[in-house]
């Protein structure tokens, strides 16, 4: 596990110095990824310009359910955002090369070129955040103000789930590493709108079935004092903990399951 | 004519070419349906909360949602054409083999990714956009006309699409390494195609501003005109400036870059 963690540090490490190499693309790759997702915010503003309420939610709801959910991903993105480069080092034989390595192979597919320009999706998601929670109106108390931090980290463990899930799927799949950004990216997307906005099966399949929900609707629904489309009890809010440690654990024994299956091209 | 033989040689090899992943294929037509699903939802809220907005009634709404996942793909708007592959060439030094092929460079890479979208549409964008029309209440038109207007307006936005991201790859003989340009580029073409909000919900100015960049031909214009909004020859002849003004840079572009760049070896 430290050699692991070791690795992966080192393996960043690298490939921090090797973007720098190319400053200009860092710094406007840096700001695209911050701008990408600022677009994404400016379409919700753009919205917000015709309506005054969006599924029942304003604006700065929807922001604080944005920043939730933007920052919770762009941290799993910026850690291990790389491996669904996995399939093309599967197609091509170069995972052979890491396999031979005295070192986890899942640290070094995680670091696989470790991109820093993925801040900037964190930095945005964060001043969205911020601003967010200085409009919306909560009844803060002690609960509620742990609950933040929680939520965040266990949001993020919940993205990085599904990247470790997919990387997994890739071995069997190889050409379809695009089916996870489905899950991905189409995750934090969904992630960023009220739940009161989509239909209550899918709802329900993102919240019992790839439990989703766990990163921003459920604790963000309790704090803000909404009702969540589903009827579950309010101790769920608290369980984003829990949910995300479980994704982690089927996540490994997938990552596991996929590398023991794992056959070399050959070439 | 022997010179026409071959581009459609190369665009047929471009089709072939993305023909042969069927499993990319396939993950992408699910890719492209739950995306569809998310934005079909959010609009279907947004137009419920204010009917008629930018002049949409629902169900056209859902119309132009699922065209977007058709085209999205298609037309590169968050890369993946044939520049990706230029880029790199550029950067490793193969360009100066192209450059050798008894073939214009532009032709050849206009052919490549002409094959490329054709199949992209056939293979990536006709499952979700069936899938859209079937599930949610869509609008279709019933005449043939309109289809045959709209059909027109397909090979139009592929050409406009292709002269944005012919510049972007150009880039590279000065930079040499594109990410960043390209990043840029699928920005702005999310944004302004009117992948993330249709671009007659902008408002005021940004709106008249975005209606009338090279990137509203892309998805907004096909979409007017196969929703009834937009006077097809007019339609015509917007995309068909852009693409003219783009491929005329791009020739200028390549002919300076030809001219005075050092090709990287090694």
């Amino acid at each position: 596990m430290l050699a692991g963690v070791r690795a992966y540090g080192m393996i960043a490490g690298m490939w921090v110095r090797s973007t720098m190499a190319y400053r200009a693309s860092f710094a406007m790759t840096t700001f695209g990824n911050f701008a990408a997702t600022f677009f994404d915010f400016v379409t919700i503003m753009l919205m917000f310009l015709r309506v005054r309420a969006l599924g029942g939610y304003t604006l700065a709801e929807v922001a604080f359910l944005y920043g939730l959910s933007a920052v919770s991903f762009g941290l799993a993105d910026l850690a291990i955002g790389s491996m669904d480069r996995l399939g093309r080092r599967v197609r091509d034989g170069t995972l052979d090369t890491l396999l031979v390595r005295p070192v986890p192979v899942l640290a070094q597919v995680a670091a696989d070129r470790f991109a820093l320009r993925r801040l900037g999706r964190v930095v945005q998601g964060s001043l969205v955040l911020g601003w967010a929670l200085t409009r919306v109106e909560i009844d803060w108390t002690p609960s509620k103000l742990l609950l933040m931090p929680v939520t965040v980290a266990s949001g993020c463990a919940i993205f990085c789930a599904v990247f470790v899930a997919g990387a997994a799927f890739q071995f069997v799949a190889q050409d379809a590493s695009e089916v996870q950004n489905a899950f991905t990216y189409g995750g934090t997307t969904l992630l960023q709108y009220p739940p009161t906005v989509f239909a209550k099966e899918l709802v329900r399949g993102v919240t019992f079935v790839l439990p989703l929900a766990f990163v921003n609707w459920l604790p963000a629904t309790y704090v803000l004092g909404r009702p969540y489309p589903l009827d579950l009890p309010r101790w769920v809010a608290f369980t984003p903990p829990l949910v995300a440690a479980g994704c982690c654990a089927l996540a490994g024994l997938a990552w596991r399951a996929g590398l023991r299956s794992y056959r070399s091209t050959g070439s | 004519m022997g010179g026409g033989r071959l581009y459609v040689a190369v665009a047929a090899g471009g089709f072939r070419r993305y023909a042969t992943y069927r499993a990319a294929t396939a993950a992408g037509v699910f890719t492209n349906t739950v995306f569809g699903l998310i934005l079909v939802y959010t609009y279907r809220a947004l137009w419920d909360a204010k009917p008629h907005l930018g002049g949409y009634d629902e169900a056209q709404v859902v119309t132009y949602v699922w065209l977007g996942q058709a085209f999205l793909s298609t037309l590169a708007i968050g890369g993946g054409g044939v520049e990706e592959e230029l880029m790199d060439r550029i950067r490793t030094g193969d360009v100066a083999i192209d450059l050798h092929r008894p073939a214009d460079l532009q032709l050849w890479w206009l052919a490549a990714d002409l094959g490329r979208a054709f199949f992209q549409l056939l293979g990536r964008g006709l499952v979700p956009f069936a899938f859209g029309a079937l599930c949610f209440p869509a609008y279709l038109p019933t005449d043939a006309g309109t289809w045959l207007a709209f059909l027109v307006t397909v090979p139009l936005a592929m050409v406009v699409g292709f002269g944005m991201r012919y510049l972007v790859a150009l880039s590279a003989f000065w930079l040499l390494d594109g990410t960043g340009v390209g990043q840029m580029m699928w920005l702005a073409g999310y944004f302004c195609s009117g992948m993330l909000l249709p671009l007659n919900v902008f408002p005021g100015a940004l709106g008249e501003v975005v209606r009338a960049l090279p990137w509203s031909s892309l998805l907004q214009a096909p979409a007017d005109v196969l929703l009834g909004h937009a006077d097809p020859l007019r339609t015509y002849l917007f995309q068909g400036a852009w693409a003219a003004v783009l491929l005329g840079l791009g020739r200028l572009v390549q002919s300076a870059a030809t001219r005075r760049v050092v090709v990287q070896g090694g």
